[in-house]
């Protein structure tokens, strides 16, 4: 008989009774937070300072150059947008250059899982498709994408995906980005000492920036693993620190790009690998996925997921994991502090991305599955070293379903041969469903509760706002029991109860991963096409939002929806709340540009009504009527 | 698709795949694979196969392919928990059914056991083109096949007859419970075959095959769509067949196979049975499986869900009715019984409900029929039509309404005037004899309805109260709404709304005339006010109505906008570039021919006049009004001159930007006297009460000389505006 396993709440209070020290207690630590920080007033781009304003009005109300609260926050936001950029752009750039090294023989462990993409996608790009081999046509695709990076006179060609009237809305402000890297070398520029000063440029800037990554570097990173990795379809697995087992080799790969922990599923697979772990005393090998890894390697392959961005450390705490595999993004350095109590092998391999007190195993594309089996042997011989007296293998897992994408929605909803969108854009003129909601992003410690994602979309489908999830955001709620079509009956309003019933999905779709938002582009391009609820994004009922938010990523993730047309919801309000004329233009002004705008609302049920009013007024203005189904609104706390 | 019929669906497809295997492997080894199979007098082989894959089998190992295909469209059912979305696959489920149900109809043919007994079997390309073009032109307003039986004989035939009665062509077949519907209609004697709309295609659900191969062929002949565009031929076939499937008695796994097969091409189903219904659109029209337990409703409701538009083809009144009678007047010796008028309280009234609330074709007298009123006598009438459909708006009640008047005036010996509570309505002697009743005002009504206004009528019913106490009671409810309705119209303004319409219905004949629709300005002929025309819009969205979005306003004064200049000089083939609404002197409206009304300029008179069709004398322009028609039509800007409905002379936008109402030195008489209560209403509110009476007619003068004197008599205020050139 195996002990009785704990909760993961129990887990938490095990770690702070050992005096393990984790995210929670260093949040703590923080408190108070930096309130100039906080409000987006101090500004050290320069060594006249650093410089902060007052928000008191007391002090000085400008820094030493003289640019005032306005022009230091959107500086300051500007940059964060950059960077975040930055991030999901290098992502998609690593993607493409292995389609390319794929192509050209140099990378023999991945292959094309999706040739109707490779071949669509290349058609985009004004590639030679007939009568050539895949690899011709991969050269020829990275190549290209590789060069919508660079370039310095043109959009990046999924620039013409988006509806026309957002490109045309896009071209009068002149914020559509030439090439990726240009707008976010350009935003570095323009925020130096003595460049840009007015707010208002500086945000038409933040959201050229933004948009190269949402409507490039993102959608590139999507596009190119969709074609490396294969397409999703729906799929079900498990989630939470449940999935790891108490009598098999535990591998937990966590971060971001797909390229390593692809192959490291193929390796844990291979025959010699699992007798290897048997020769050990293992039963087997479960690897699982944290964070944005995790997503990519549940969409394709339905491989488990122990957790979200927060319970990076706690999966380590179990006692039951022989090696966590990183790469980049969302790696907290205190990893090494909690490993430091457990026999838990801490591996890094991206030359990015090193943390001192890690072992450090570099990847290389052209070596891959030789590199994942050095790894997978590495852990198995962990194994024995596991201390069955620390193992604290919380109880909690939970079935959910991903894999859905812009793409196979034509497929659920139609079938091969009537693929189409008709039936969700019937659904939201016949206000059977009210509108789409996108709530996505990281969690946060900041938010106490831990349960925003979940209680925002509990409301939002009770309401009948059908809601689509990327990031920690979906496992949040996928922890929750949202993510199965049962949910549907217990959580959602009746309109989509019937919409569900009728497709057997569940009130909540898994799109993927945080690049994988571009996929959300994606539908609310294919909703405006199919016609009947507007012209563009702008016109659509529809919303996002990421009541959790904290990474960078997420300001730019925001930032091009809002430049896309729509409302974005943060929990928590990004530092430019010290100045008045950003925050007014950011939550109204921004609107009569993009059609866009923001919105702060800490608490996840009146966000949800944010979302809920801003849908139905966009009802109001198509002249959609009321939605079919009455619902009652849940007493905000 | 709910979760059970999608399982039921995805098992049904399975098991005819596999016959159909099995069928074809075995009648390759019995025949060798070069056997010929082929359906009679068809061109198109297989037809579904040819249709959704361009696929052209001539013998049984072609047919092999086609059996591939339908297996790669077979899917598991979905789990118990936690399943995977199954919609896309028992959509596949269903054409895997159709392609394996063709093949086994094939082989039966092969093998000489089809036609079944009783039944047509395939329809050849003949009956195809005799019939399939009555069906997707719109003459036959749908086709209904029926599966299974109906719970007693006497059902059956009621449930054929309601289709035949709609003209709607009927497809027996199948069985439930071991009967088949064909033959509780052959224990009733009813007469099957292509002339009486009712036609047997077999006795299992596999030969419902044939009317679904049918329809699938009309995309091909009628669609003119490239065999293999599967897309493309399903979509022809929800868009333009209007059919669908009627499952009576209990359904099974084949049954639900082939209605997500039929589903696919834009089918839906209803049925007499406890099943779980799907309710969201988008595969089909409206809602793709429906139950109705109560038979008396059950066509209704297939006609309702399929959104099949009912047209009734003959008028079942035992007088005359044709267009030929509108202008008929029935005098005081030659009435039977009249209403309304100033001799009774009678009123005319539509009303919009919804769709459960209206029983089509319900025609119902609530007091006295004509034979039970004395003879030359009036009487108090209301009649109240209720109508409902998906796409019926209260915008569009009174334009229904408003038609009633030449509905009922072209039936012979019926004599119409007037509109709402003003109606007058008399009855010939002769027509009461003929045996003209109170209700068929109501058939009349109804089928005009279904038949002009099939777009947005799905239902109508009639009401007719013929008692005094009823007619008292129900009057208010009409008039406020009537009050209501004016005040909508009247509170609607140019600048009250964002887009204007086009009417180009007259480029037939004036190719480059387009007339801008505005809440203040109607089309010249004074048949489209802008409710009309969006109306019209609605109702036929590639029409002559088309919206045109006013943009941005270059001139207010002179009512100038983007949208309007860009449409125009679209629509002008190129020939005008610029529009003002508000003006005559620049840039004016052009007219086609059907003005009812001239206005032109009177130089001397610093104004213009308004001439109607019917004055026939001279007017102080020099001409008449026929030779001035001749220089105003064409679809040319004639400064100076214009063609206008009579009602745009009380418009606020009269001229506006040329002086308005002020400049109004001339009009007929007869024109002047039809609008006195609203013209001087305007007069006052352009500030010259008197100005009414200062408007000369022709008892005043004729010519421009005689006008500018009696103008300067009266001291009109036309004179002392800013010269006009």
């Amino acid at each position: 008989m195996a002990k009785e396993k704990i909760s993961a709440e129990k887990l938490h209070e095990i770690c702070y009774s050992c005096g393990i020290e984790t995210i929670w207690q260093r949040y703590d630590a923080q408190d108070p937070h930096c309130g100039f920080g906080t409000l987006g007033l101090c500004c050290k781009n320069c060594n006249l300072g650093p410089c902060r304003i007052d928000p008191f009005g007391e002090g000085p109300q400008v820094g030493t150059c003289g640019a005032n609260a306005d022009t230091i926050s959107a500086r300051n936001l500007a940059r964060h947008a950059a960077a975040g950029s930055a991030c999901h752009s290098d992502h998609g750039r690593e993607i493409a250059r292995t389609l390319l090294l794929f192509g050209q023989g140099k990378a023999p462990s991945y292959a094309i899982k999706s040739e109707e993409k490779l071949k669509k996608v290349a058609g985009e790009y004004g590639i030679k498709i007939e009568g050539r081999k895949n690899e011709e046509i991969a050269v020829d695709l990275g190549n290209a994408m590789l060069a919508d990076f660079g370039k310095q006179n043109e959009a990046p060609v999924f620039f013409k995906r988006a509806p026309k009237k957002q490109q045309k809305i896009w071209k009068n402000l002149k914020i559509v980005p030439q090439g990726i890297d240009r707008p976010i070398v350009e935003m570095m520029s323009r925020t130096n000492i003595g460049v840009d000063a007015d707010y208002k440029n500086i945000m038409l800037g933040t959201m050229k920036t933004s948009l190269a990554d949402g409507w490039a570097g993102s959608m590139i990173a999507t596009e190119a693993s969709d074609i490396l990795f294969g397409a999703p379809q729906a799929i079900r697995s498990q989630v939470n620190l449940g999935v790891l087992k108490d009598d098999e080799v535990n591998i937990i790969i966590h971060g971001h790009v797909p390229l390593l922990s692809d192959v490291i599923v193929t390796a844990t697979r291979d025959e010699e690998m699992l007798k290897l772990a048997k020769s050990k005393g293992a039963k087997g090998i479960t690897i699982a996925g944290i964070c944005c890894t995790a997503n990519e390697i549940l969409m394709r392959r339905g491989v488990p997921v122990a957790g979200s961005f927060l319970q990076q450390e706690l999966a380590i705490a179990t006692g039951a994991v022989e090696a966590m595999v990183v790469d980049l993004q969302c790696i907290l350095p205190g990893l090494t502090t909690v490993a430091s109590y457990f026999h838990t092998k801490l591996i890094s391999t991206h030359p990015k991305a090193k943390f001192p007190g890690m072992e450090h195993i570099e990847f290389e594309e052209e070596k891959a599955l030789e590199v994942a089996k050095e790894i997978v042997t590495k852990a198995i011989e962990n194994y024995p070293k596991r201390d069955k007296k620390k193992v604290n293998i919380p109880k909690e897992k939970m079935e959910l379903i991903a894999g859905f994408t812009a793409e196979n929605i034509f497929y659920y909803l139609g079938g091969k041969y009537r693929g189409t969108y008709r039936p969700l854009n019937d659904a939201i003129i016949s206000g059977r469903i009210r509108g789409v909601a996108g709530v996505v992003g990281c969690d946060n410690p900041k938010i106490q509760s831990s349960k925003a994602h979940m209680q925002m979309v509990k409301e939002l489908i009770k309401h009948d706002v059908l809601v689509v999830q990327t990031g920690c955001s979906a496992l949040a709620c996928a922890r929750e029991g949202l993510l199965v079509p049962e949910a549907a009956g217990k959580f959602a309003g009746k309109g989509i109860q019937e919409v569900c019933e009728a497709v057997g999905i569940p009130p909540v779709l898994h799109l993927g991963s945080c690049v994988d938002n571009s996929r959300i582009l994606i539908a609310c391009t294919n909703m405006v096409k199919e016609g009947g609820i507007g012209e563009g994004i702008d016109e659509l009922p529809v919303a996002g939002a990421a009541p959790e938010w904290m990474s960078e990523k997420a300001i730019a993730i925001g930032w091009y929806f809002v430049a896309s047309g729509a409302l974005v919801v943060f929990g928590n309000e990004f530092p430019v709340s010290g100045s008045k004329n950003m925050m007014k233009y950011v939550t109204e002004d921004v609107e009569k540009v993009t059609g866009g705008k923001w919105a702060f609302e800490k608490d996840p049920i009146k966000g949800a009504h944010i979302i809920i009013k801003h849908i139905d007024k966009k009802r109001k203005a198509l002249k959609l009527g009321d939605v079919m189904y009455k619902s009652e609104t849940t007493k905000a706390k | 698709m709910s979760k059970i019929v999608a399982a039921a669906a995805m098992r049904g497809a399975k098991a005819l795949v596999t016959e159909a295997e099995k069928l074809v492997n075995k009648a390759i080894e019995e025949k060798g694979k070069d056997q010929k199979l082929e359906f009679p007098e068809t061109a198109f082989f297989l037809p579904m196969a040819n249709a959704l894959l361009g696929a052209e089998v001539k013998t049984l190992n072609e047919a092999l392919p086609i059996l591939k295909e339908a297996k790669s469209l077979l899917h598991d059912e979905p789990t118990k928990d936690l399943w995977l979305p199954y919609l896309g696959g028992a959509l596949d489920s269903g054409i895997a059914a159709l392609l394996a149900e063709e093949i086994i109809c094939a082989i039966r043919y092969l093998k000489g056991i089809e036609p079944q007994p009783d039944c047509n079997g395939f329809f050849t390309d003949t009956i195809l083109r005799t019939l399939g073009i009555q069906l997707v032109d719109g003459r036959m307003p749908g086709f209904a096949a029926i599966l299974g039986a109906a719970p007693d004989n006497k059902t059956a035939v009621e449930i054929v007859r309601e289709f035949q009665k709609r003209s709607i062509m009927t497809f027996v077949g199948s069985s439930s419970n071991g009967k088949s519907i064909i033959d509780q209609l052959k224990e009733e004697k009813v007469e099957m075959g292509w002339d009486t709309y009712i036609v047997p295609y077999g006795r299992d659900t596999i030969s419902l095959i044939y009317p679904l191969h049918w329809a699938i062929r009309g995309a091909l002949t009628f669609g003119g769509i490239k065999a293999g565009n599967a897309k493309d031929c399903l979509m022809y076939c929800k868009e333009r067949v209007f059919a669908f499937g009627l499952a009576l008695g209990p359904l099974d796994d084949i049954k639900y196979a082939s209605g997500a097969g039929a589903i696919n091409m834009g089918f839906p189903v209803i049925a007499d049975t406890e099943i779980p219904e799907i309710k969201p659109t988008g595969i089909c029209t409206y809602e793709h499986l429906v139950k109705e337990f109560d038979y008396k409703k059950i066509v209704q409701k297939c006609i309702e869900v399929r959104g099949v538009k009912v047209k009734v083809a003959k008028i079942p009144i035992p007088v005359s009715y044709s267009a030929a009678f509108e202008g008929e007047r029935v005098r005081r010796e030659q009435m039977y019984a009249q209403f309304g008028g100033k001799f009774s309280s009678a009123f005319e009234y539509v009303r919009t409900k919804e769709l459960n609330e209206v029983l089509d074709g319900k025609i119902e007298v609530v007091g006295p029929e004509i034979d039970e009123m004395k003879e030359g006598a009036a009487f108090p009438l209301g009649i109240v039509v209720d109508v409902a459909g998906r796409k019926m708006q209260h915008d569009f009640e009174p334009i229904l309404e408003r038609q009633m008047h030449s509905f009922l005036n072209e039936a012979m010996g019926l004599f119409h005037m007037g509109q709402r509570n003003m109606c007058w309505i008399r009855i010939s002697k002769e027509a009461q004899k003929k045996g003209f009743k109170m209700k068929h005002f109501g058939t009349i009504l109804h089928a005009r309805f279904h038949d002009t206004y099939g777009k947005i009528v799905d239902k109508a019913q009639v009401t007719i109260y013929t008692k005094k106490e009823d007619v008292e009671r129900i009057m208010p409810e009409a008039v406020k709404v009537y009050e209501e309705r004016d005040t909508r119209l009247a509170g609607m303004t140019d600048e009250s709304i964002d887009t204007f319409y086009s009417c180009t219905l007259c480029q037939s004949f004036a190719p480059n005339h387009v007339c801008i629709v505005k809440p203040e300005r109607s089309g010249l002929c004074g048949a489209y006010s802008w409710l009309d025309a969006k109306a019209c819009f609605e109702l036929n969205p590639t029409g002559p109505n088309q919206p045109i979005k006013k943009l941005q306003v270059l001139d207010a004064e002179r009512g100038e906008w983007k949208g309007v200049n860009d449409f125009i000089n679209q629509t002008s083939n190129k020939t005008l570039e610029r529009f003002h609404g508000y003006s005559i002197m620049t840039f004016p409206e052009t007219s086609c021919g059907c003005f009812e009304c001239i206005i032109a300029i009177l130089p001397e008179a610093n104004g213009f006049m308004v001439v109607n069709r019917e004055y026939a004398g001279f007017t102080p322009a020099g001409m008449k009004f026929s030779t001035l028609a001749g220089s105003v039509g064409g679809g040319n800007q004639t400064p100076g001159f214009m063609g206008v409905g009579r009602l745009y002379t009380i418009s606020k936008k009269f001229l506006s930007a040329d002086g308005g109402l002020k400049r109004l030195v001339w009009m007929p008489k007869e024109l002047k006297e039809a609008l006195s209560g609203k013209l001087k209403k305007r007069c006052e509110e352009e500030g010259v009460p008197d100005l009414f009476d200062k408007i000369a007619d022709e008892t005043v003068a004729t010519e421009s000389e005689a006008l500018v004197k009696t103008l300067q008599e009266k001291n009109h205020p036309a004179l002392t505006l800013p010269p006009l050139m």
